[in-house]
């Protein structure tokens, strides 16, 4: 028994965690995906009745407004970061003295709350007491900056505020995979006269691809599961012109008692997280066991 | 460990000191860039409502007032209630403990077990626990409401401690596992020929080694659950909400004058711990950041 109990102890130990991964993870996925099937309303109900959730969805205006504004979003916090990042870590990497200072100061974003970092943005991009009335007080009277309250604009504001809070992170991955380069090819190139340009543009820069995947997905995550951030800033506002399918979700489940949307737009939101993250944890996988 | 090496394009002979200024102008302004809405923060928080109404946004406060302050912390009204954040403070206090506490432990074991012990199936158990620190929590959200109603633990920071615990495993196991995964075998082999068990191995020769690894995960697990918001607003009732969500209502509150000094204050605030913890132990919280997202 005993000898028993000590061939075992670590599968042991290892079952409540997989026993609650397995409940608390793939049980309840199992769970929305078959509650986003049935006619559930404020209760749910568990009679599968084919795609109507998913019809009323793609029908929905809001959440057309909340996939397109994803898209945006995505797109512009994505490359933004990345080029904001790639280019600090270009400048950062030229033997800067004071690199450790500068470093902290990128990247502190990262540490806070984004309901933080949207009570800041909010304030800074108030209409009436904001940026637009410091550069009217520069004497450009006309001066308009009220993105915030812009059906039109305020998802921009929301760019602005999460690139603020994400590039420096997106530096640091940068300025890793600049100094894991190989420094015996630069030398070399540096020996045949290649201009600089060129040795970033053919050598440095392809030689961090894998970098720049890694930064692609956690953006692309971050992208995705953006909610917090939406909702400090703008609320999701004006009317639902900043609508995420993060605060879609969270509409339909807390505040309008429409179960069926909130599950079906739930599922919609871990296909596109899957579509993303799948193929590069399977490569990942596959290289680690190799 | 080689001094990493940087790739300059700037030569480093005396002559191209207008470039090398030039490159200190431009970060420095990017500096400013990351600065500002700080700084926006603390000015704000210490001038009084009529300042801020005349005066500039970037200019320093006339007249320092801790008024602000006060108010954030045991006055601001959110909603009908006015308590300002303390209670939601200590809440979040409460509730991040035990679950940083917890979540490292079980993913220190885990990763122990997964790394060391490995058995038939510990790899596709470690495999199913990675993708579950990336789906997005959206999709567990009901069922998670409805779990937590039927253990009588909805709406308590018990509850929440549950919730962050168990969606904290997939990541505090990536990094022990990925950690103990360098340890050579070897190890534990010989520590086994001299009769050790599996704790006694875990405690007198992993457990050492695991400062680093401890204060990464430690840090990450804090900083998660500390700023987050999504749980917080959805397994949360009067009372029990933890500091993020209270700074959201304080500054929506829809009552009132907008107190922007008292907003601005109640932000910081709440930003303050992972602040400061970054600012103690940078290094541990960047090593997290982006452990498992740069190979090797």
């Amino acid at each position: 028994m005993a000898d028993w109990l000590e061939r075992n102890v670590p599968r042991i130990l290892l079952a409540p965690s997989f026993l609650i991964v397995l409940i608390f993870v793939y049980g309840f996925i199992a769970w929305t995906a078959w509650v986003s099937m049935t006619r559930s309303r404020l209760l749910p109900k568990y009679e599968i009745e084919g795609f109507i959730q998913y019809d009323r969805l793609f029908a929905a205006p809001r959440w057309d407004t909340a996939m397109n504004n994803l898209f945006i979003f995505g797109a512009l916090f994505i490359v933004v970061s990345m080029m904001l990042g790639l280019l600090l870590a270009i400048l950062l990497d030229q033997k800067i003295r004071i690199e450790g200072t500068l470093r902290t100061i990128y990247l502190y974003p990262m540490a806070l709350s984004m309901i933080v970092t949207g009570t800041a943005w909010k304030w800074i991009m108030n209409p009436g007491l904001g940026i637009e009335a410091v550069v009217r007080g520069w004497g450009f009277e006309s001066f308009v900056f009220d993105w915030v309250i812009d059906p039109d604009m305020a998802i921009y504001a929301i760019v602005v505020a999460a690139v603020w809070q994400a590039s420096g992170f997106v530096m640091a991955l940068f300025l890793a995979g600049l100094r894991s380069v190989d420094d015996e090819i630069i030398k070399a190139a540096r020996v045949d006269g290649i201009p600089t340009w060129r040795i970033y543009s053919a050598i440095v820069i392809p030689s961090m691809a894998p970098v720049f995947l890694s930064a692609f997905i956690v953006l692309a995550h971050l992208a995705i599961k953006s909610f917090d951030l939406v909702i400090a800033l703008t609320g999701g506002g004006p009317g639902y012109a900043t609508d995420l399918p993060a605060t879609y979700m969270y509409a339909m489940a807390f505040s309008r008692g429409d179960i069926g949307q909130a599950a079906s737009s739930a599922m919609i939101m871990m296909a596109v997280v899957f579509a993303i993250v799948v193929p590069y944890l399977y490569s990942e996988l596959r290289v680690k066991r190799g | 460990m080689a001094e990493p090496t940087s790739i300059s394009f700037l030569p480093s002979r005396a002559g191209d000191v207008a470039l090398r200024w030039l490159l200190f102008a431009v970060l420095a302004l990017f500096a400013l860039f990351y600065l500002m809405p700080l700084f926006v923060m603390i000015t704000t928080s210490l001038k009084s409502l009529d300042e801020i109404r005349t005066g500039s946004l970037i200019a320093l406060p006339e007249r320092v007032t801790f008024e602000a302050w006060s108010t954030a912390w045991s006055s601001a009204c959110s909603g009908i209630q006015c308590e300002g954040l303390r209670p939601y403070f200590w809440n979040s206090v409460a509730l991040t403990v035990p679950a940083v506490a917890l979540s490292t432990l079980l993913g220190a074991v885990n990763g122990y077990v997964i790394a060391q012990w490995r058995f038939r199936g510990a790899n596709l158990i470690f495999s199913l626990m990675l993708f579950g620190c990336f789906i997005p929590f959206q999709v567990v959200l009901l069922p998670m409401a409805r779990t937590l109603g039927f253990m009588g633990v909805a709406g308590t920071i018990p509850g929440l401690v549950l919730v962050h615990v168990i969606y904290g495993i997939g990541f505090t196991t990536l990094f022990f596992r990925n950690y103990y995964v360098t340890i050579p075998v070897e190890l534990v082999k010989a520590a086994k020929v001299d009769g050790a068990g599996f704790f006694r191995i875990f405690w007198s020769i992993f457990m050492p080694l695991s400062l680093p690894i401890l204060m990464v995960t430690v840090i990450w697990q804090f900083t998660q659950i500390w700023n987050d918001f999504l749980f917080g607003v959805s397994f949360s009732q009067a009372g029990t909400q933890p500091v993020t969500v209270a700074l959201n209502n304080i500054v929506n509150s829809t009552t009132g004058v907008k107190e922007y000094n008292v907003n601005m204050a109640a932000a910081i605030i709440a930003a303050f711990p992972t602040l400061f913890v970054y600012a103690v132990a940078g290094k541990y919280f960047i090593r997290g950041l982006t452990a498992g997202s740069v190979k090797g």
